[in-house]
């Protein structure tokens, strides 16, 4: 009934192509924005920002870098906790080698650093396809894994083999080591969700992204309209390592603080992220957000239902957990293959003639 | 007629020099020789058709012009200069433009970006411009929009633009992809059985619309196509294969009286 683009004509073709081209999808996003950037910090508790917010935004902003590589450009990889190691490690370098860099541009680094060796492994990309593609990326996700396992000089000698993150701080305001306020953490990850997610939105919706799905969707002509597929595929793998890069290092300097690499960022680390991508939704920018919430709250909802609410113990309310969210994650593949995104997308078509049914 | 020298056809139209020349080209797949020492050219301005049965190696000949395969002998002159061997992208952005028998377009996309692809090789802004589209990127996604909004005009499919292709209908798909092609302003325009499986009231759009290409952007058009009432209606000059040999070529009226063309291909009719 309000729901509709009815009246709300386009003049020019730069306003066709908006992001969101009904206004109370435009109002609706700029309501989540205000309350997100403004409301949220000032009643976020140390819990919610640990277990839910933080993690939400970490793993959207890597949702968002693998949904680039393979939602959009259709290249499988099961390196992205390998890739999320890269930027972990990298920053903690960064942040030790040079104790006066903004933590803001060791981050940023980490990305870049984190672009450039996932640009190396996505050069079998131009060779290889589908599952072979993503046997070699596993190749990747162990390499990494075992290497800054092996070399001391990654992890700065340290006896333990872990890596900790040092207090680092911006603008006056602590943002990593144990001293951080939650909604320092909060409101330092946000920022580069919003800005990362409106770069993933630029650059899916312009030539880039289009020479990507063209590649996705069918290469040879692809190829001879003009995409230059060495470019579109490696271009794919850069711009998603340095979102997943990014992702790793926030995991590890603000989340975390303290990392050992086999068990932060191993093979269940690629397959979390993987498993956000497809429920969310394959080649879209909502769905990323949608899956990465999906699997970070859910558990964390069956949790408190089931230990806070039906007073089970805590260990088979563990076990439980993993066969509900195991059993939600087949419902709706089943149910809906195209993920949330899609989901949405039917809702929203429904919304547009409601409520009358034709 | 000297090879050079340009014409006037009997309906108006003008008929330029050579833009393509294809010299001895052999195509071999290991021991098969789909292409055998075959030469023709194809002069600015006309559309030209390639003929033959089944297997005679006429995609594969599009396929040596754009690029997809690597004739073992023979020179490919276009404009004026040899070409080399180069990627099938790198020839797209020489200005050669193709339709593919069974359709290839984007299925993941809706028929406007799929038109948008075909201006890839006229987008230059680079990622960083991009990722912050306001600006230069936006000001060229525009002006490339107008481009592909003349060519929605042109070929009439303005009320599908928002559509997903995979669920259009096949005649509109080939007409999407038709546009796709011509988004590009291509010099020449390869259409590999652009009217195949289509009704007889597709084929006169189609028809139709491949005309008003060549009258109107003056696109040399290089075409395979089955249906002998069109090619021989609208195309120029006719190239007739036949197992990987070239058996004739001229005017359709020329074409026609071959004898080895009829033997091969175009059969007598028994009443």
């Amino acid at each position: 009934m309000w729901y509709r683009e009815a009246g709300d004509f386009k003049k020019t073709y730069s306003e066709d192509s908006q992001t969101f081209p009904i206004r109370l999808d435009r109002i609706g996003y700029f309501v989540i924005l205000l309350v997100a950037v403004l409301v949220v910090p000032f009643f976020i508790t140390s819990y919610a920002a640990n277990a839910v917010l933080v993690p939400f935004l970490i793993y959207a902003i890597a949702v968002l870098g693998l949904n680039i590589l393979t939602g959009y450009c259709g290249q499988v990889s099961l390196g992205t906790g390998g890739f999320m190691a890269v930027g972990a490690y990298a920053s903690y370098k960064l942040m030790t080698s040079f104790p006066d860099l903004n933590i803001f541009f060791v981050v940023i680094l980490a990305g870049f650093v984190t672009a450039a060796v996932g640009m190396m492994f996505g050069l079998p990309s131009l060779r290889i396809k589908g599952f072979y593609l993503a046997v070699a990326t596993l190749a990747a996700q162990f390499f990494l894994v075992w290497l800054f396992n092996k070399v001391p000089w990654f992890y700065n000698y340290s006896a333990s083999g872990q890596i900790n993150a040092p207090e680092r701080t911006l603008l006056g305001y602590i943002i990593t080591g144990p001293n951080t306020s939650p909604s320092a953490k909060y409101l330092f990850c946000l920022a580069f969700v919003i800005l990362l997610a409106w770069i993933a939105r630029n650059l899916t919706r312009g030539t880039l992204g289009r020479s990507w799905m063209a590649i996705r969707d069918m290469d040879i002509a692809a190829e001879i309209i003009g995409v230059n597929p060495l470019k579109a595929k490696l271009s794919a793998f850069g711009v998603s390592s340095f979102f997943i890069g990014i992702a790793g290092a926030l995991y590890f300097t603000v989340y975390l603080g303290a990392v050992e690499v086999g068990e932060a960022f191993g093979i269940t680390q690629s397959f979390l992220v993987l498993f956000m991508v497809i429920i969310g939704g394959l080649g879209s920018i909502l769905g990323s957000f949608a899956g990465a919430a999906f699997l970070v709250l859910m558990p964390v909802l069956l949790k408190n239902v089931l230990v806070g609410g039906m007073g089970w113990p805590t260990d088979i309310a563990a076990h439980f957990e993993f066969i509900i969210v195991g059993g939600l994650i087949i419902t709706f593949l089943i149910l809906e293959p195209h993920g949330l995104a899609q989901l949405w997308r039917i809702i929203k078509e429904k919304m547009r003639l409601w409520p009358f049914p034709h | 007629m000297s090879l050079d020298d340009s014409y006037t056809t009997p309906d108006g139209r003008t008929i330029g020099g050579v833009l393509m020349e294809m010299k001895n080209i052999t195509l071999r797949f290991g021991g098969v020789t789909a292409i055998e020492d075959i030469s023709f050219d194809i002069r600015e301005g006309e559309i030209r058709a390639i003929i033959g049965p089944n297997g005679a190696g006429k995609s594969s000949m599009l396929n040596v012009i754009n690029g997809f395969y690597h004739p073992q002998d023979g020179e490919i002159w276009y404009k004026g200069e040899r070409r080399q061997a180069m990627k099938p992208h790198a020839i797209a952005r020489q200005g050669i433009a193709r339709t593919f028998q069974n359709i290839a377009l984007f299925n993941g996309m809706s028929t406007l970006d799929n038109i948008m692809t075909g201006r890839l090789t006229h987008m230059k802004s680079n990622m960083i411009l991009q990722a912050i589209w306001k600006g230069p990127a936006e000001r060229e996604e525009t002006v490339n929009r107008e481009k592909v909004e003349e060519v929605i005009d042109f070929l009439e499919i303005q009320s599908i633009r928002k559509t997903p292709v995979g669920r259009l209908p096949y005649g509109l798909q080939k007409r999407v992809e038709l546009a796709r092609a011509l988004a590009a302003e291509p010099s020449l325009l390869l259409l590999d059985e652009p009217m195949a499986g289509m009704n007889v009231e597709e084929k006169e759009d189609m028809s139709r619309f491949i005309l008003d290409v060549n009258d109107e952007f003056g696109t040399t058009i290089a075409l395979i196509e089955h249906d002998m009432g069109v090619v021989m209606d609208i195309s120029d000059r006719v190239v007739v294969m036949d197992y990987g040999k070239k058996i004739g070529d001229g005017t359709p009226a020329e074409v026609r009286a071959n004898q080895e063309v009829i033997d091969a291909y175009l059969g007598v009719s028994h009443d």
